[in-house]
């Protein structure tokens, strides 16, 4: 099956135990794309990440070459690496920085030479205590090895990295709210338009803020060119990305598949990836892409992993997560628990936000537990249009930042694909699944 | 209890890594958990001291932040996810079932001070369900069994070795401090302040809205 012979571009070193050292990286090619980067012009490495139409790969897969170039000129630039990873069911930063982090840091040099930027901050999700260490360890010896700091490779760049732990808060995923924090305070996100951290970023100065992902595919660009990078997946979803696939499948985990060229159906149900569902239990509904996205059904399973593809369907591709609901799944539990995480993480700031969250979390919660009344289903929508206004897609924000309009995407969608479900909870008064 | 000789040296070592102070509060916070395992109320007040700000400030942020605790926890905190993927796969029973062991709700620390029990958001391992992490590290997917073989095990202090006491985050330290050159770097401070000066005069509206 052709899912397995695309090029492992990120995880090329998943077999090794040692993956993670400054050995096994040199023996495998490592810091050769940034030893390359250097003998090109700074403009030279940015084009070819151009060329590649790379996505940023933390969500939101605005093109990495764009966001650069929107970079205010200024003596002083920062570059930001964001590895909070805290949206539920997303787990390949997580893997990318306790497996590979040299190939990480590598990707930051060569972004940072691109930018002409002497410093980045590497922001580590706290709970990350294991990946908090092989990024710092890995750095230690990259300095060591002449890669990070005063001239390095003997190329007149010269460039420091810190690698900044958080302390639990989902909200700092959010890249505004990730420099608050940065900035050592809480994660509020900041009020954009209209400035954007390209403008005005870390401490006011203009700042690019990109995914470990998206870093992490840069050696590969570097050395084998945009082009080939581009020439794989399809229309402006190239390359590959890593997919963490979880829920009631045979194989959950992470994997990385070429763009586009590869569906739904294939990740869900191939022998080699997921292996299709346990048991004997049949697909009920999936999430494509972290639980911010609006949920499918099992008619949309053939859709391609494309960002545009699953945009058009009314959803997003996200953070590149997908979870496999079954038939013997409670929607109306899966829809609570996710809203329960948004009234829980939501930072407060705007009303419809706070207030929001925590009356839809208590609504599906009563309905759940056998309470529910029949106008709930209504009082939902009513609540989720204020959130959200019009329960469009993509949505129209009046909040602060997208955690916002996300609440909805869940209840909306389990809603529409589930009414009956909903219902019966209510008549029976208690949960058809339990 | 104030910091340790060697553990304000390390607060200084970190304060000098960010453009300004401030960046080093939360490390900060980080490295005093790492100390008393939890934030002391003049703990908060020396780190604020440290990067210039009150104590106040530091109170308010350490707040936001679920890993930073300014009340005493447990030596193993334990946190049971309960998102989506582990819901799936038990994690809610898992947790009724670690109360129900452990004699505590969500938040509570055993008398023994033993063991502090938390309901987790995903911790990015929705593969190997329902997952629980001991002090920020990773014991892979528990059932009903096996958890209460890891209570025990934490318990005789049989997984010392590779989960260290609450608080400590990191064991790897930082081994160089900034190496790209000095005059730069004062250069760079001096060039922010100028533009943050100069932001000021133009009172143009900085995002954000904290503290
Ligand atoms: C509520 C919220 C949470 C987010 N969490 C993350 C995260 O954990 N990791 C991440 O890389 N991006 C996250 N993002 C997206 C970032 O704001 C930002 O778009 C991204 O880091 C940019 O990197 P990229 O262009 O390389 O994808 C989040 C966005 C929102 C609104
Ligand atoms: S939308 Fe929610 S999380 Fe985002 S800034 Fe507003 S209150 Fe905070
Ligand atoms: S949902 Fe539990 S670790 Fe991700």
């Amino acid at each position: 099956m052709a899912i397995t012979e695309v090029p492992h571009i990120v995880t090329a070193r998943r077999g090794y135990e040692d993956s993670h050292t400054l050995e096994r990286y040199l023996a495998t090619g490592g810091y050769e794309g940034l030893r390359k980067a250097l003998t090109m012009t700074p403009e030279a490495v940015a084009s070819e990440v151009d060329t590649a139409s790379l996505l940023g790969r933390g969500g939101a897969g605005f093109p990495a070459g764009r966001k650069w170039s929107m970079l205010r000129k200024d003596p002083l630039t920062y570059l930001v690496i964001n590895g909070d990873e805290s949206e539920p069911a997303t787990f390949k930063d997580h893997l990318l920085i306790e497996s590979d982090p040299h190939q990480l840091i590598e990707g930051v040099l060569i972004a940072a030479y691109a930018l002409q930027v002497t410093r980045a901050f590497i922001y580590v999700r706290g709970e990350f205590a294991l990946g908090l260490e092989r990024v710092q360890q890995a750095l230690n010896d990259a300095y060591d090895h002449g890669a990070v700091g005063a001239d390095i490779f003997a190329s007149g760049f010269s460039i420091d990295v810190v690698v900044h732990p958080g302390a639990g808060a989902y909200i700092c995923g959010e890249e505004t709210a990730l420099l608050e924090s940065l900035e050592g305070k809480r994660g509020f996100p900041r009020i954009k338009p209209p400035f954007f951290p390209a403008a005005i970023g870390l401490y006011g100065q203009p700042t690019v803020v990109n995914n470990v992902e998206t870093m992490s595919n840069l050696p590969w660009i570097i050395l084998n060119g945009g082009a080939a990078f581009a020439a794989l997946g399809a229309g402006r979803s190239t390359g590959t990305r890593l997919f963490a696939l979880s829920g009631r499948v045979r194989n959950p985990g992470a994997y990385e598949l070429e763009m586009v060229k590869t569906t739904f159906r294939d990740l869900i149900y191939a022998p080699v990836l997921g292996g299709g569902i346990r048991g004997s239990n049949q697909l009920k509904a999936f999430i494509p892409g972290g639980v911010s996205a609006p949920w499918f059904g099992p008619d949309q399973v053939d859709l391609p992993l494309g960002q545009d593809e699953v945009g058009d369907a009314g959803s997003m591709l996200g953070s590149g997560s997908i979870v496999v609901m079954d038939s013997a799944d409670c929607v109306v539990r899966a829809a609570w628990r996710i809203t329960k995480f948004f009234a829980r993480e939501s930072c407060g700031q705007c009303t419809p936000c706070r207030e929001g969250s925590g009356w839809l979390e208590r609504v599906l919660y009563r309905i759940e537990h056998g309470t529910g009344r029949e106008e709930d289903l209504d009082l939902l929508l009513d609540v989720s249009d204020n959130i959200s206004p019009g329960l469009q897609w993509p949505p129209q924000q009046t909040t602060i930042c997208v955690l916002g309009p996300s609440i909805p995407s869940s209840i909306h969608s389990a809603i529409e694909m589930f009414r009956d479900e909903f219902l019966l909870h209510i008549k029976e008064g208690a949960c058809p699944h339990a | 209890m104030s910091l340790t000789q060697e553990n304000l040296a390390r607060a200084k070592e970190l304060i000098a890594l960010y453009p300004e102070p401030r960046s080093a509060l939360i490390p900060l916070c980080h490295l005093v958990q790492e100390q008393d395992g939890w934030l002391r109320p003049d703990a908060m007040e020396e780190v604020a001291a440290l990067v210039g700000v009150t104590p106040a400030e530091v109170r308010g942020t350490a707040t936001f932040y679920d890993m930073l605790h300014t009340e005493s926890v447990g030596t193993y905190a334990i946190s049971v996810c309960t998102n989506i993927a582990c819901l799936l796969d038990g994690a809610a029973e898992l947790l009724e079932h670690a109360e129900g062991t452990l004699g505590i709700g969500v938040g509570g620390t055993t008398a023994d001070g033993a063991i502090t029990l938390e309901e987790a958001e995903c911790l990015a391992d929705c593969d190997r369900t329902p997952c629980v992490q001991v002090n920020h590290r990773y014991v892979g997917a528990q059932s009903l069994e096996s958890f209460d073989q890891l209570v025990a095990d934490l318990r005789a202090g049989r997984r010392a070795d590779t989960i260290p006491n609450h608080g400590t985050l990191v064991r790897v330290r930082r081994t160089v401090g900034l190496k790209a050159d000095p005059a730069q770097i004062a250069a760079e401070r001096a060039a922010m302040a100028a533009a943050q000066a100069d932001r000021a005069a133009a009172k143009a509206p900085v995002g954000g809205s904290s503290s």
